[in-house]
């Protein structure tokens, strides 16, 4: 083979294989991006209705709710403008506190609760949840969220 | 005395970096010996300083001196010894020193161990891993300096972060960085031809050793991640798609592609181009993720620095050497060209197919984890990659890659015949059709499961397959101990990473595919049937650590009425921290692993529990260290270790291996 021809084959496979990741990559992105939503735009009626999407804030003191079975979970997640009541089925992370930030992925039911099936960790006492920093911040309580996000 | 020591050790360093970088580059280019001869001496004073520097961090931590701002907020005086020489990794600053520390070790052995190459190409090869050291040390100095004092000394220091208060973190970040930075010297390699314009067969017979080190290392350093995480964060998982993690896991995609190239390169002098481009590319990456991962861009347990100043700096250097690289390329490649021609089915054809796939690979993973960093710094939206991304676009890229594994080396260089290539794999891949219509009809597994399974038996059975046509065409007369023996180390590392992968993917499909949890509540004294198991809850009671106290469960796991293993998984509250960590506990097995976490006790006494049983987990990281083991066996092979004028004798068929 010539160069010429060599280099048109590097060029081909490289188009073949690019190609191929771009068509997985956009349906990959149509079916599993997660967008972020405060509670204030979920109130709004901003959030998908029949899709998986991520929220968050602060965990609104005295919300936690555990029901009978022992291994569910209530609780309320707030920007300090809007609430979102949210169910979760499953051991909540080590610093999941009231009072704290706390992002939480799932989707919106009928009756308008979050139900989550992934709450997320942070991993010290000092560290908010940017997105749960964000959302404060977007709630019009920006002091707040510095405090917190140090 | 001592910090200001290894402050003072850190300044004479960079200076050292610079005397390395700059006249060896100036002598090479006017061809002034003296000016060359001064990279090793440069290089090994150099070593020492940062060294001894390292050593005043260390002894800092291990006595306490809470005076420095570095200790006290990443040590405490109740933290086990241990963890306090650890600790010098723990934080930013210290990691950074790390960091260095490696790139001038991976500098004094590429020193010593050049003494074959002729001596314009070492000093302009130790020049290059002279500046980079040079912007670690100054952005070290300038930005985040862990001699800082802290006045007045703080009275105890913060502790080190309980996550990382495990075995885990003494070895992982060590052998990580031996990777990351191991990658600068096929950089370094990369950078002196195009300088030299000599780029040939002897260049890349050079880098590949080194390349296959560092691959090595950081083969060893993910699996030790992602095995730590498993453990450590409490919740069974082995792999998050998590950004720190991709940011390691892309330089070894294109260190992958690399070591494929370079083989291509040294065998057949083809590729010349592209083998370049691919090293530069794969320590870019490698830079990039100690960018992504320090800058704290990514807020996760590993980033430590939320100082803008700090992300400008890395930011700055990042399109410095980038850039740099890439003008540099663009410039000489074009007078090295691509090297000798080939047929369209050959070796080196379907190795160009393995690159541009792992390329590609690296690319989708660049993506996704790129795209919402992006979309956040312009104010567009929060959005999340998660997993189901990287699943749905990495693992179709990857299936071919994995196909071609077990019949790449059966296709000759060159030029080859299909025909003859159909013949000689034939049994491989009919006996993988029998296995496969044996694992559908004799197990019930899904599509996923059978699907990887058979993937894994066609790569095995293919190099076994290759290894026995071998032996056999070996020289007839000797016996077979002795063809055995004569075999290269480089083609028994090629077989040892192809099985490694097979063994990795078994793992990977059986776990993915039939593992179970449940989460229950659970009081002292009851028990709960999950699949052909019985976990009961036996006891509780309080246990104290040296820096932390703990509710300990005992759980005992029944099979019928035979005991399989009495577990205890705790609940941890570290003190000085103020912070819960779930500590889960786990019994091994090569077939299963069975997986307990102590979620948070509820008001009336019962403690919420995650009950795992996880087929076959321990062969992701089994057949990563087999891998790893294959890298490393390759890198001691003879023909590394000749001059190159006696290897240019001989014949040619001595050394055929991928």
């Amino acid at each position: 083979m010539t160069r010429r021809q060599q280099r048109l084959l590097l060029v081909l496979a490289a188009l073949a294989a690019l190609s191929v990741a771009a068509g997985l990559i956009l349906s990959a992105f149509r079916s599993n991006l997660v967008f972020f939503f405060t509670p204030s735009q979920v109130a709004a009626g901003e959030a998908p209705r029949n899709r998986s999407f991520r929220m968050g804030g602060l965990v609104e003191r005295n919300s936690l709710h555990r029901e009978a079975d022992g291994v569910s979970v209530t609780f309320v997640v707030t920007d300090l403008a809007q609430r979102l009541p949210v169910r979760y089925r499953g051991i909540l992370p080590d610093l999941f506190k009231e009072g704290q930030g706390v992002v939480a992925q799932g989707r919106l039911d009928s009756s308008h609760h979050f139900i989550a099936d992934e709450v997320l960790a942070k991993h010290d006492e000092n560290y908010m949840p940017p997105d749960a920093a964000y959302a404060l911040k977007k709630g019009g309580h920006a002091g707040a969220a510095q405090g917190g996000a140090k | 005395m001592i910090p200001e020591l290894g402050n003072f050790a850190l300044v004479m360093a960079l200076c050292l970096a610079l005397v390395q970088s700059v006249l060896p580059l100036a002598g090479a280019w006017r061809q002034e010996a003296r000016w060359i001869a001064l990279a090793r001496p440069a290089a090994a004073a150099q070593c020492a300083l940062v060294s001894f520097s390292f050593g005043c961090l260390v002894y800092a931590l291990v006595n306490n001196d809470f005076s420095v701002a570095y200790v006290a907020s990443n040590s405490n005086s109740m933290l086990p010894l241990h963890y306090r020489v650890a600790a010098a990794w723990g934080g930013h600053e210290g990691s950074l020193l790390l960091w260095v520390q490696i790139l001038v070790l991976w500098t004094v052995a590429v020193a010593w161990f050049s003494h074959q190459l002729p001596p314009a190409m070492a000093a302009r090869v130790l020049a290059v891993m002279g500046l980079i050291s040079v912007g670690f040390l100054a952005f070290m100095l300038f930005t985040s300096n862990p001699f800082d004092r802290l006045l007045p000394a703080a009275r105890d220091g913060h502790d080190l972060n309980p996550l990382l208060q495990d075995l885990g973190m003494i070895i992982h970040p060590p052998l990580l960085y031996m990777g990351y930075v191991g990658f600068s010297v096929a950089f370094s390699f990369a950078i002196a031809a195009l300088l030299g314009g000599q780029l040939d067969a002897a260049w890349a017979r050079w880098s590949r050793p080194w390349t296959l080190v560092a691959w090595a290392f950081l083969t060893l350093g993910i699996c030790m991640g992602s095995f730590w995480a498993y453990y450590e964060l409490g919740w069974g998982g082995w792999w998050f798609w998590d950004a720190v993690e991709n940011a390691s896991f892309m330089p070894w995609l294109v260190g992958t592609a690399l070591l494929h190239s370079l083989a291509v390169t040294e065998k057949r002098g083809s590729f010349k181009n592209w083998t370049v481009l691919l090293a530069i590319i794969g320590f870019s990456l490698s830079l990039l993720g100690t960018f992504l991962v320090r800058s704290g861009v990514l807020t996760s347990v590993h980033s430590f620095a939320t100082d803008p100043r700090r992300g400008l700096f890395i930011l700055i250097f990042l399109v410095i050497v980038i850039g740099g690289a890439l003008a540099l390329y663009a410039w000489r490649a074009p007078s090295v060209g691509l090297g000798g021609g080939f047929a369209l089915f050959s070796r080196e054809s379907l190795l160009l197919v393995n690159n541009v796939l792992l390329l590609t690979a690296a690319a989708t993973v660049l993506l996704g984890t790129l795209y919402p960093l992006v979309l956040d710094a312009l104010d567009l939206g929060k959005i999340s990659v998660g997993p189901p991304y990287f699943e749905t676009v990495f693992v179709p890229l990857m299936l071919p890659v994995l196909l071609l594994m077990a019949a790449a080396p059966f296709v000759d260089w060159r030029n080859a015949s299909a025909r003859q290539v159909l013949r000689r794999i034939s049994w491989a891949a009919l006996a993988t059709l029998l296995a496969g219509l044996l694992i559908w009809f004799g197990w019930k597994v899904t599509p996923l499961v059978a699907g990887g399974l058979l993937l894994a038996v066609w790569i095995l059975l293919g190099t076994a397959l290759h290894l026995a046509q071998r032996l056999a065409t070996a020289d007839g007369g000797a016996s077979l101990l002795r063809r055995i023996r004569r075999q290269p180390r480089g083609y028994w590392g090629m077989l040892a990473a192809h099985a490694g992968v097979a063994v990795f993917v078994v793992g990977v499909s059986l776990v993915k595919g039939t593992e179970t949890a449940d989460d229950a509540s659970m009081r002292v004294g009851d028990s709960i049937s999950s699949g052909a198991l019985r976990y009961s809850f036996q006891a509780l009671q309080r246990v104290d650590g040296p820096n932390y106290i703990a509710a300990r469960a005992t759980f005992e796991v029944w099979q019928g009425d035979q005991k399989v293993a009495t577990l205890y998984p705790e609940k941890r509250y570290f003190t000085v921290q103020q912070m819960p960590m779930t500590e889960a506990a786990i019994d091994r097995g090569w077939r299963r692993d069975l997986y307990i976490s102590l979620g948070e006790p509820t008001k009336d006494g019962a403690w919420v529990v995650r009950l795992q049983h996880k087929p076959f987990v321990s062969w992701i990281w089994a057949g990563c260290l087999i891998i790893a083991a294959g890298g490393l066996l390759a890198a001691t092979d003879r023909r590394y270790r000749q001059p190159l004028r006696q290897r240019a004798e001989l014949p040619i068929g001595a050394a055929q291996t991928a």
